[in-house]
């Protein structure tokens, strides 16, 4: 028995999936045109699953901003911010992402996934609790792991379980960070931020906000849910991600508390880490100022999201709980989930596969992410792809499992 | 506080509606290889047993508890707080 014998049953699996011809968790993108479209497997295909939400990896302010930084501070840091220190352009980036959220703290991490292990382990370590949505991202439980803290689950948006929890705490909940999302990746659900936010006060928690996939999408300002929902005051940290809305990578955390800031000195995913490199903090910094100054993106986003959500209903297919631009049609198995999703790339529309153990429920979806960029014919050709199917052509849903209009809760 | 051996008849009560007809509960059974249960029904299983005896198991202790025994022995300490 060797170390790699753990691995058979995932060449199994891969196996299998390539008997079917393709294997969906290795797409190669042969060739990036635009925001909205690629060459995959030969052909010019309509990009609706990349949470490319404002469509700005092309902007020519962003493009030039990191060619600029390229010319000027070179191709990399070759290091860590506390070893080899940090570029003046790390401390502008951070300046300002704390200014577009009005907080005086920030912290820019090197990727998404590094500002949640980041963040959530130096904030609750041992003898701390978390108490974490059963929905959330991998980032999220390997960052409480990472930390030491005790983790307990809550059901997902379930405030009433969430309040049970803290009551089974006593006195602990004062030691007690809850981690909420603010759109939910998979299904696109949103968490209930105002009453998390009046049971967190109740117990004397804290509670930090994940924003990766609502930062330029929700509030009157793209700054996520706890702008819409009005509690950005009572929120304690913020984490997010450039790799999506703002069409860069990294990420971050903001907070209004100062011993925020100590957190460079405790955090290993911040400190044993190459900083960001010069173009892709220039060209965040580039689309920070952009989605402050183009709001008409986040119009045209909705606009999309709701045409797209309409279509798909209309079609017979279940979808996630609400509008909004992550739209998961829900297959009723993982053959043919794998079906529909090959056919809909055979028809140039390439979505997410998402099967379990990575859904919620065991649900088999496919994933659309919708985006500013999308045009009004781009939208209509991915609906007819979908409708196409749903008809009954190469696969077909049977009746049972199509409930126009129905939703996941 | 509720003992071991209090806890124990209340577990098997509460596992009994995940068990196939006519399997016979006991202190050695392996709660995922002989139940046969899946991640989703493990996750299923836990929140009935946290609602039933009030406590939450934190996820850190999860990779120790393989049997009802086990899972007994954490039931009894959570509940001593």
């Amino acid at each position: 028995m060797s170390l790699f014998d753990k691995f058979l049953p995932i060449q199994e699996a891969r196996n299998e999936l390539l008997k079917s011809g393709v294997n969906p968790f290795h797409v190669t993108v042969e060739k990036i045109i635009s925001p909205t479209e690629a060459i995959i497997n030969g052909r010019k295909t309509i990009l609706v699953g990349t949470n490319n939400y404002l469509g700005l990896t092309f902007h020519p302010d962003s493009i030039t901003a990191a060619q600029q930084a390229l010319a000027q501070e070179g191709t990399g840091t070759t290091g860590s911010r506390m070893a080899n220190g940090s570029f003046a352009s790390h401390k502008a980036l951070e300046k300002a992402i704390a200014d577009f959220y009005g907080a005086p703290y920030a912290i820019v991490f090197s990727t998404g996934y590094q500002a949640n292990l980041g963040v959530l382990s130096a904030l609750a370590g041992p003898g701390d609790t978390i108490l974490i949505d059963g929905d959330s991202h991998a980032s999220i439980y390997d960052g409480c792991r990472l930390g030491g803290a005790e983790i307990i689950r809550f059901k997902h948006n379930n405030v009433v379980d969430l309040e049970k929890r803290l009551r089974r705490l006593g006195d602990r909940s004062y030691r007690t960070l809850i981690v909420v999302e603010g759109i939910y990746s998979m299904l696109g659900d949103r968490a209930p931020l105002a009453e998390i936010v009046e049971v967190k006060k109740k117990y004397g928690a804290t509670l930090i906000v994940d924003e990766a996939h609502s930062l330029g999408v929700l509030g009157q300002h793209g700054r996520g849910l706890a702008e819409e929902t009005g509690v950005e005051q009572d929120v304690d940290c913020i984490v997010g991600t450039f790799s999506k809305s703002l069409g860069s990578t990294g990420g971050f955390g903001i907070s209004f508390h100062p011993e925020f800031e100590l957190i460079r000195y405790t955090s290993r995913p911040y400190i044993f880490t190459a900083s960001p490199c010069p173009s892709v903090v220039a060209s965040t910094r580039a689309t920070i100022r952009i989605i402050q100054t183009q709001p008409e993106l986040r119009q045209h986003l909705w606009t999309n999201s709701r045409n797209l959500y309409e279509g798909l209903t209309k079609s017979g297919y279940i979808l996630g709980a609400e509008v909004g631009p992550i739209i998961a049609a829900m297959v009723p198995n993982k053959e043919l989930a794998l079906t529909m999703w090959q056919q809909l790339l055979e028809n140039g529309i390439y979505v997410n596969l998402m099967i379990p153990p990575a859904t919620p429920n065991g649900e088999c979806l496919l994933r659309c992410s919708v985006s500013a960029a999308h045009t009004h014919k781009q939208i209509e050709k991915i609906i007819a792809a979908f409708a196409d199917m749903s008809h009954g052509t190469q696969t077909h849903i049977s009746p049972a499992h199509v409930q126009p209009g129905a939703t996941l809760n | 506080m509720m003992s071991y051996s209090a806890i124990l008849p209340q577990l098997f009560d509460t596992l009994k509606p995940f068990t196939k007809p006519g399997f016979q509960l006991k202190e050695q059974t392996e709660l995922v290889a002989e139940l046969g249960l899946d991640s989703l029904q493990v996750m299923q299983v836990l929140l009935k047993i946290e609602d039933h005896f009030d406590i939450s198991i934190p996820l850190n202790n999860l990779p120790n508890i393989r049997t009802v025994k086990d899972l007994g022995e954490e039931i009894e300490k959570l509940l001593k707080g």
